[in-house]
């Protein structure tokens, strides 16, 4: 299992699921870029020199087994870790060629420029039109109520939820569904303009229905947005995402492009794992 | 891994069933040609009335890669194999279709009187053959260097269908009286020389199974 020092190389999808030729990736500035991040809980090493970059405006995809540290890795993103006691981060991750866990970092800053939606929707119990501003009204992004409702509307809509609750927006958000409080949830964290989301399994609690409409969302939001998706459903990664990183053990094994991590992965370890036959 | 075994079961099934289907493919052209080398045409009826089961045995084979597809989601290698076999089921069903061609044209000059050019289409017909054997030997064991190969020797059978092209196109000039049945000669030639073409197609595909390397329509 080779350890990663350098970024591994993304190999360039050919052509995006409407046919159309994609950008090169290598012609893509990095939106994140982790050099040999190493984590830990404790004395317990959950991360090994982590090295990736994730190109501007893609879906990447983390898959592997439980416990082998996607889902940290993905909360190394946003300093999410930062408040479990007894954690320690060690390397680089960089937004913008910024390293943010550089000191004076504002980690609230940070979370609003690199959103998060979680497994389990969790929406605030308040209304529909609230649980969207709340955001808004606490990082006073708005000036006006007609700009507060702009925002909202506009941030339904990307979440593509508008139709389903223009009409209801008072109503208690624990009365929609439960794709539709995941999608609200999405909406939430869209309302103030994120530059990364990160989705921690957020289909898994869903119907295929509900899943579907969150994975057609996922590639719309592609377009404005850098989106990174933790997720154990294999099929979903090769659904939704551009790229596919897989992890083992607490280390990245491999890094391509989606259409090539599914037909012919570069690492036996990768092709065991999507075959099923791990172990 | 009980889940995982099953596919394994299955992938060995449609492995067992591709093998099948070549196995007849092949028996269908080596009785075809003896039916015409030997001018038995109860041999060449046989291999007619045979047909049928390698029909439906191509459409088992396509059910078969259609089941695993939508219900085991096959990634990767296994995905690789289970194409591989999809595409690889007609291209075998194909070559029986051009033993039934032969076995036609066997049946028609075995009543006429013979013609000493069947010697040469022998010389083809064993070529195909051994190709067609290799080419399964190497699909069975993931061969990608031996199906290169025999890709290789498909310029073999070119080289002979040529020949008796040629050579029976001389003998329709000279001996005019023949050309009737030196034209369906002409026939099982390009059959033959066909079949070597499938061949190739079935070693690209054993190429593309093993190596995940597009290499048809390439150099």
């Amino acid at each position: 299992m080779p350890v990663q020092t350098a970024p591994p190389k993304i190999e360039v999808p050919r052509a995006n699921r409407e046919g159309s030729v994609t950008v090169p990736q290598a012609d893509r500035a990095a939106k994140v870029a982790v050099r040999d991040l190493n984590f830990f809980y404790g004395k317990v090493q959950a991360l090994h020199n982590i090295s990736i970059e994730i190109p501007e405006r893609i879906v990447m995809a983390f898959i592997g087994p439980s416990g082998c540290g996607k889902s940290t890795f993905l909360r190394t993103l946003n300093r999410m870790n930062d408040v479990i006691p007894a954690t320690r981060v060690a390397g680089q991750v960089l937004i913008d060629e910024r390293d943010i866990y550089a000191p004076g970092t504002d980690v609230v800053e940070l979370r609003r420029r690199v959103g998060m939606v979680f497994q389990k929707s969790n929406p605030f119990p308040k209304s529909i039109f609230e649980n969207v501003a709340y955001g808004l009204r606490i990082n006073r992004v708005t000036k006006s109520n007609s700009e507060l409702a702009g925002r909202v509307e506009e941030a339904l809509k990307d979440a593509a939820l508008w139709n389903e609750v223009k009409d209801r927006l008072k109503m208690s958000a624990l009365s929609l569904s439960g794709g539709q409080q995941q999608r609200l949830c999405i909406a939430r964290a869209l309302a103030i303009r994120p530059e990364v989301l990160l989705m921690d399994e957020p289909a898994s609690a869903l119907d295929p229905i509900a899943t579907s409409k969150i994975e057609e969302l996922i590639f719309d939001l592609k377009k404005q947005y850098t989106i990174v998706i933790v997720t154990h459903n294999m099929q979903q990664a090769a659904r939704v995402s551009d790229t596919t990183a897989f992890f083992l053990l607490g280390k990245l094994i491999e890094v391509n492009s989606t259409e090539k991590m599914f037909t012919a992965p570069h690492e036996k370890l990768t092709e065991d794992y999507i075959t099923g036959r791990f172990g | 891994m009980d889940l995982h075994r099953h596919l394994d079961d299955e992938l060995g099934s449609l492995r067992d069933r591709v093998l099948l289907l070549g196995g007849e493919a092949e028996m269908a052209l080596d009785r075809a040609m003896y039916a015409l080398s030997e001018r038995d045409s109860e041999v060449a009826r046989h291999v007619l009335d045979h047909d049928d089961e390698v029909d439906h045995l191509e459409v088992e084979i396509d059910r078969q890669c259609i089941d695993i597809i939508a219900l085991r989601q096959p990634a990767a290698r296994d995905l690789r194999f289970v194409i591989s076999v999809a595409k690889m089921a007609p291209v075998l069903e194909r070559i029986a279709d051009h033993a039934c061609n032969i076995a036609r044209a066997a049946i028609d000059l075995n009543n006429e009187p013979e013609l000493k050019s069947v010697l040469d289409l022998s010389r083809m017909a064993e070529h195909a053959l051994k190709m067609l054997r290799a080419a399964l030997d190497a699909f069975t064991s993931g061969d990608a260097i031996v199906a290169r190969e025999i890709i290789k020797s498909d310029s073999a059978i070119n080289d002979l269908y040529n020949h008796t092209f040629h050579r029976l196109i001389e003998l329709m000039v000279t001996e005019p009286a023949t050309a009737t049945r030196d034209a369906r000669l002409l026939f099982v030639a390009k059959h033959l020389e066909r079949i070597g073409d499938y061949v190739t197609d079935i070693c690209e595909l054993t190429v593309y199974m093993a190596e995940a390397a597009f290499i048809k329509h390439t150099n």
